[in-house]
């Protein structure tokens, strides 16, 4: 019974939970154990059984009190651990932030706990959000599910590798993520799941470590599109906290599923095909557009011909913004201190071992991009080609309603290749990142796999707010993919 | 009054320009909740946005841009309806963020002007812009001998930088600049102006030239703390600089702290060593657009300012000049002279009293004039008896004595000690004769035309009546019978 529980997804256990199937606690405690046996995976930084369990009774004595919260309630998630936590170790996968535990809950966490969601625990991530493999986070790599027969490990995607990871191997119901240009997409790729990025100002950034402000959203990460759309509608929301909070009404996101796509225009962006593609990720993306078409979609050929600067724009500008935003790790008031000498040592030391290889190599080139003398050529030229950008994603939207594109170039790689140039790394990002810059609402849908038997995702990307469209297309992907494969490793 | 040093070379003008930090009046800090009282327990008035947790944001307090606007409307300067908070970053204990929030290239205030009052005229003294900014902590290096501790009870306290242009050309425009900015401030109740509790501070930029001569290399004196400081830095940059160029060395443009001890300043860091700040647009913070509306909405809530209220008060009520401008310097004294005014009837009268008499009596006990002993509804009832004759201007001082002594209204005083003014000239005549008859030698004396003797006549008449006698009247009936 156990194992079976913990494949369910939102709805399914939803259901479960009112037919009286199962509690809440039996829910969870199965989770639990999934967590127990995956530990290998490396996908928790901090387990949290206690709070899971208490927080699992609380449901269950809502539920029989008739006063169950919604759709969420009762519900067994994993937390990113980039949101903070009340009580509980937020570390941002730093060494920097040793022991920190805060007195406050981010509001995105708040909010599915005020839904009824239950925390299993921590997720681990790549350093501040900071990388595509999972491989930089100070507590180790995270490895993917998903093997084949050549013996090695493969990497989950990152940033958001864990979750992505523990709903992939059933370890938990469904996850938090946090997408800056691809963090929640490219790892549910990697590990066969849904993740999806909202429109930028959809999710409160209060109480999310922050890596690059003008891009960091959270978003779900759940084993199917209707999860996603219950989950986003229990975190999104106005928050007074957050000034780049859109005051917008929270819709039902999963209001078009299970309709067709008659008069649905699908832009197919021309300059997405680059060099060197595996002809697989091609071939999906055609099945993609195929399956669009038979739902009754039309789809057209568009061109986003700034899209190849959108890579580059994004590594100055994500940094540049990291660069501040970690000024404030400097071992004064929380965290890890380095005593020394005097202060500049003091500083030098908490930094250079706080902050890993890539998190340094980030925040030297935001304060590079932003000095006197570069500001001009870099930075404030990022932020002209963002505009362009953004604009060409305007023009787009007037003819098509969804951009449709494979979500990364390759499936997961095997833990230990592409590290010797973090621009090969850089690259996993490729068709996140321009949604990324242009705050549009995005979601990656497994469509199959790769020769070699490991998930590709599907991404389509649509217009500002209109999460229900993206809903309604991903949706028709998911039902035509019928993607049932499922990992073969990781939980025994 | 042209402020010149004399040279080898020639005569050298100074040119100043000064950066004022004023603290907004606000009960909240300009983008969180906590409190801002001064002189609380260190690190009790601190959010977790103040101290830079992980994961908050900052969220602007409308109040603040409200006063930031009524400022700029004060200085009669334009308002930019859009305006951008950058970070400007650097590594401070007491900058928990590692960046300040400031507004940079796109401040919410333009250009304005602020009139000096200088004794050979009206000098305009421009206003380049004027933004805001968080404020930071304190560092406290006193408390430990190893170790500095941080209060971080003024990180995130909302500041409005006032900048000038170059145009102040001496310690003394430099000390009626500081005042009449103070005046301004405290006129809107947007600065309480209270240097001593650091809400208003000022860096001092000077360089000096040749007579009409070209701009030459300036200093930036940080962080000083009075209008006396600020100008003894004025005085001492200006010569120290013009001792320099007469050694035919040069002024090296760098960043100098005051001394108040020596009355010096000293080099803090100079150009090569300037921080470079890497300001962007806070990406946590959208751009602030404000409307005309919202504007216009404010500046309907401008109260009268100095100028104004100096104005009004040599028009209106026929003030001189300098009274006038004494009055207005304060915000408390004109609101002070103003009841008197109400409650007085007589311009000058009330002027005189305030000025003179009050002042004194708040001088001579340390007090300020919000904290007076003699309400000012009271001086204007004294000024009252004055003006309408019930009381001359002598007894007028023994009436204001009891009010200080023992307080209370001065008609009441008046009518209780029977001090009311005799103007019936029937009983003042029957003193006059009396007092003659009782000194025949010293009426003969005041016939043969001695005026001192005339003066004398007049006292014993004072004297006999208690003082209560009209002096016009006295004078006159005199001058019949002895003339």
């Amino acid at each position: 019974m156990s194992s079976e529980l913990t494949k369910l997804g939102v709805a399914e256990a939803r259901a479960g939970l009112i037919a009286g199937d199962f509690t809440s606690e039996e829910l969870t405690d199965a989770n639990l154990a999934a967590m127990e046996a995956g530990r290998g995976l490396n996908a928790f930084i901090t387990p949290t059984p206690e709070i899971a369990m208490q927080r699992a009774r609380q449901s269950d004595i809502r539920r029989a009190g008739g006063e169950a919260l919604g759709p969420m309630d009762g519900v067994p998630i994993a937390v990113k651990d980039l949101f903070c936590t009340e009580g509980v170790l937020t570390t941002a996968a730093s060494h920097i932030l040793d022991g920190f535990t805060p007195p406050y809950e981010s509001t995105i966490s708040a909010n599915l706990r005020a839904a009824g969601a239950v925390m299993l625990g921590k997720t681990n991530m790549d350093e501040f959000a900071m990388g595509s493999a999972n491989i930089t986070s100070h507590y180790g790599a995270v490895k993917n599910p998903w093997h084949l027969d050549d013996g090695k490990d493969r990497v989950p995607g990152g940033s958001s590798g864990g979750s992505a990871a523990a709903v992939a191997a059933n370890m938990a119901t469904a996850a938090i993520g946090s997408d800056t240009g691809g963090s929640i997409r490219q790892p549910a790729s990697f590990c066969g799941i849904v993740g999806m990025k909202p429109t930028y100002g959809r999710c409160s950034r209060w109480g999310m470590v922050a890596f690059a402000s003008s891009l960091d959203q959270a978003g779900p990460m759940t084993k199917s599109v209707a999860d996603a759309a219950i989950m986003l509608g229990a975190m999104a929301g106005f928050d007074l906290k957050d000034s780049t909070s859109a005051d917008k009404p929270v819709p039902d996101f999963g209001a078009g599923l299970g309709q067709d796509l008659k008069g649905l225009r699908v832009g197919i962006p021309s300059e997405y095909r680059i060099d060197g593609m595996k002809s697989e990720i091609d071939d999906l993306w055609d099945r993609g557009a195929t399956w669009l078409r038979d739902a009754g979609a039309e789809t057209v050929e568009v061109s986003l011909k700034h899209t190849k600067y959108a890579l580059p724009t994004y590594y100055i500008v994500a940094p540049a913004e990291a660069s501040s935003n970690l000024a404030r790790y400097d071992g004064v008031r929380y965290g890890l201190r380095v005593e020394a000498a005097d202060l500049t040592g003091m500083y030098e030391a908490t930094r250079g071992e706080g902050f890993g290889p890539e998190v340094r190599r980030r925040v030297m080139i935001g304060t590079y991009v932003l000095s006197a003398g570069y500001y001009d050529a870099y930075y404030v030229k990022a932020q002209k080609v963002r505009t362009l950008i953004l604009q060409e994603f305007q023009a787009a939207f007037e003819d098509v309603d969804v951009l449709l594109t494979p979500t990364a170039p390759y499936p997961a790689f095997a833990i230990g290749e592409k590290m010797d140039d973090p621009i090969q790394m850089y690259i996993n990002d490729i068709f996140t990142v321009p949604a990324s810059l242009a705050g549009l609402p995005a979601i990656s849908v497994p469509g199959g796999l790769s020769g070699d038997g490991l998930p590709l995702g599907l991404h389509l990307i649509a217009k500002p707010w209109d999460e229900a469209t993206l809903f309604r297309a991903a949706d028709v992907l998911e039902r035509a993919a019928g993607f049932d494969a499922v990992p073969t490793g990781g939980v025994e | 009054m042209t402020y010149l040093i004399e040279g080898e070379s020639g005569d050298w003008e100074v040119v100043i320009g000064l950066e004022v930090h004023a603290q907004i009046t606000s009960e909240a800090k300009l983008f969180s909740g906590a409190a801002t009282a001064f002189g609380a327990e260190p690190n009790s008035q601190v959010s977790l946005v103040d101290a830079a947790m992980p994961g908050m944001l900052p969220v602007i307090n409308e109040h603040c841009v409200a006063q930031a606007v009524k400022t700029g409307l004060g200085l009669g300067a334009e308002i930019n309806l859009h305006s951008v908070f950058e970070r400007k970053n650097y590594f401070y204990p007491d900058l928990p963020q590692g960046y300040q929030i400031s507004q940079y290239q796109h401040p919410v205030v333009g250009e304005g002007v602020v009139v000096l009052d200088m004794p050979d005229g009206p000098r305009e003294i421009g206003i380049e812009r004027l933004h805001m900014e968080q404020d930071a902590g304190k560092s406290l290096h006193d408390q430990d001998p190893k170790r500095t501790f941080i209060d971080l009870n003024r990180s995130g306290v909302a500041l409005m930088e006032i900048v000038s242009k170059p145009d102040l050309r001496s310690p003394d425009e430099v000390g009626a600049y500081l005042r009449k900015l103070r005046a301004i401030l405290r006129y809107l109740g947007t600065c309480d102006g209270n240097m001593e509790q650091g809400s208003m501070r000022c860096d001092v930029n000077v360089s000096v030239r040749h007579v009409g001569g070209d701009l030459r290399t300036r200093t930036e004196t940080k962080n000083v703390n009075s209008m006396r400081f600020a100008m003894q830095t004025v005085v001492f940059e200006a010569e120290r600089q013009v001792a320099l160029y007469e050694d035919g060395g040069k002024v090296t443009q760098e960043t100098r702290l005051f001394d108040a001890s020596t009355g010096e300043t000293r080099s803090m860091r100079s150009k090569e060593e300037a921080h470079d700040y890497r300001y962007f647009p806070d990406p946590d913070l959208l751009p602030l657009v404000i409307t005309q509306e919202y504007v216009d909405a404010i500046a309907a809530t401008l109260p009268e300012l100095p100028d104004a209220k100096q104005a009004r008060f040599m028009d209106a009520h026929g003030l001189g000049h300098e009274n006038a401008a004494l009055l207005v310097a304060d915000k408390e004294t004109a609101d002070y002279f103003e009841a008197v005014l109400a409650a007085g009837g007589d311009a000058k009268l009330a002027a005189n009293w305030t000025l003179h008499e009050l002042f004194a009596v708040l001088n001579r006990e340390r007090r300020d004039i919000g904290d007076s002993p003699v309400a000012a509804a009271d001086l204007g009832k004294l000024v009252g008896l004055i003006h309408d004759g019930t009381i001359s201007g002598r007894i007028a001082k023994d009436v204001f004595e009891i009010m200080l002594d023992s307080g209370g209204d001065p008609e009441t005083i008046v009518a209780d000690k029977g001090l009311k003014q005799i103007t019936d000239t029937g009983a003042i005549e029957v003193v006059i004769d009396r007092v003659i008859a009782d000194n025949p030698e010293q009426a003969q004396q005041v016939r043969d035309g001695n005026p001192k003797v005339g003066g004398w006549f007049v006292g014993q008449v004072m004297q006999a009546t208690g003082g209560k006698a009209n002096p016009a009247a006295v004078n006159e009936l005199l001058k019949k019978k002895l003339g």
